[in-house]
């Protein structure tokens, strides 16, 4: 009598810990990913302090400057120079008076270049007054050390 | 006795490839997508236009003022508190904050001393953050203390 075995078509793998292995991974990157990071520019490096704290409401009425280290400055996506960035800034104070408020209720954030010269910094401040904005912060890193 | 190959009932097994497919797509987008986040924060300036301030000002309530001074690479090579000479010691310019506010006005908030930052034109950004983070106040270990909440600048130096 012959009783013949039946083999498998294929030697197939046990793919159940691959699988669990890479969902835990996505859930991973899911729950790091952080899509707020909009307000970032490639061409910027912060400096770091070890005083500041992350805010714990955000600013309001926030007009994002930044400023890389050639002394150029990116304002919603478009470069400018210190003679230029009055434009730009007018269109901002633009959207902020359509909202009823006043220029003085806008917060200037300047992420500057830590190696850019501290007078163009000063520029844009200055050109931002000339503008009647008068409350600033100079966004650094947190250094946890 | 004769025994057939019985042809056993095909399980419907759900197919792995197109699911592992999407798996792997998802992962290459977060693996690509990841960014450490780096935690930021502000120090914040109030500074209006320098003719309405001045106006304002009160003349015994003079702020400190700080001179940054840089080389032509725009390295810090010195700088003076109210001519006090600092070298390049930013222990040293908190330190002498710390005696200078004690001794004067211990008050915080916006009725605190206040501080000109005078820097030179080409001076790194980062060494004007330090100063202030060595004038704004000191971390005593998970605490906070402020010396000087109100900063300025000085006009520009071409």
């Amino acid at each position: 009598m012959r009783v013949k075995a039946k083999k498998p078509d294929l030697a197939e793998g046990d793919l159940t810990p691959m699988i669990d292995m890479t969902f835990q991974l996505i859930a991973f990157f899911m729950v790091l990913i952080n899509f707020a990071q909009t307000e970032s520019n490639d061409r910027v490096k912060l400096p770091s302090s070890q005083l500041v704290k992350p805010p714990e409401a955000p600013l309001e009425f926030p007009i994002i400057l930044h400023v890389a280290q050639d002394g150029e400055i990116i304002l919603g996506g478009d470069n400018f120079t210190p003679e230029t960035l009055r434009v730009g800034l007018r269109r901002e104070i633009t959207v902020i008076k359509a909202e009823n408020k006043s220029v003085k209720d806008a917060n200037v954030v300047i992420r500057a270049h830590k190696d850019t010269a501290s007078g163009d910094v000063q520029e844009v401040i200055r050109v931002c007054q000339e503008q009647q904005l008068e409350n600033f912060a100079l966004r650094v890193k947190e250094d946890r050390s | 006795m004769k025994i057939r190959n019985r042809e056993e009932g095909h399980k419907a097994e759900l197919s792995m490839t197109s699911m592992i497919d999407i798996v792997f797509l998802l992962l290459v987008f977060f693996v690509m997508t990841f960014k450490i986040v780096e935690l930021e924060g502000d120090f914040s300036v109030r500074m209006p236009l320098a003719g309405r301030e001045a106006v304002s000002m009160d003349p015994t309530d003079l702020p400190l003022k700080l001179r940054l001074r840089a080389n032509q690479e725009g390295r810090l090579t010195s700088m003076s508190l109210n001519e006090i000479d600092l070298g390049t010691d930013f222990d040293q310019l908190r330190a002498n904050v710390v005696s200078l506010i004690g001794s004067t006005s211990p008050m915080e908030g916006e009725d605190g001393p206040e501080i000109e930052i005078d820097t030179d034109y080409n001076l790194r950004y980062e060494y004007v953050i330090r100063s202030i983070t060595a004038v704004s106040g000191y971390k005593d270990g998970n605490e906070i203390v402020k010396l000087i909440e109100k900063i300025k600048f000085a006009k520009p130096r071409r």
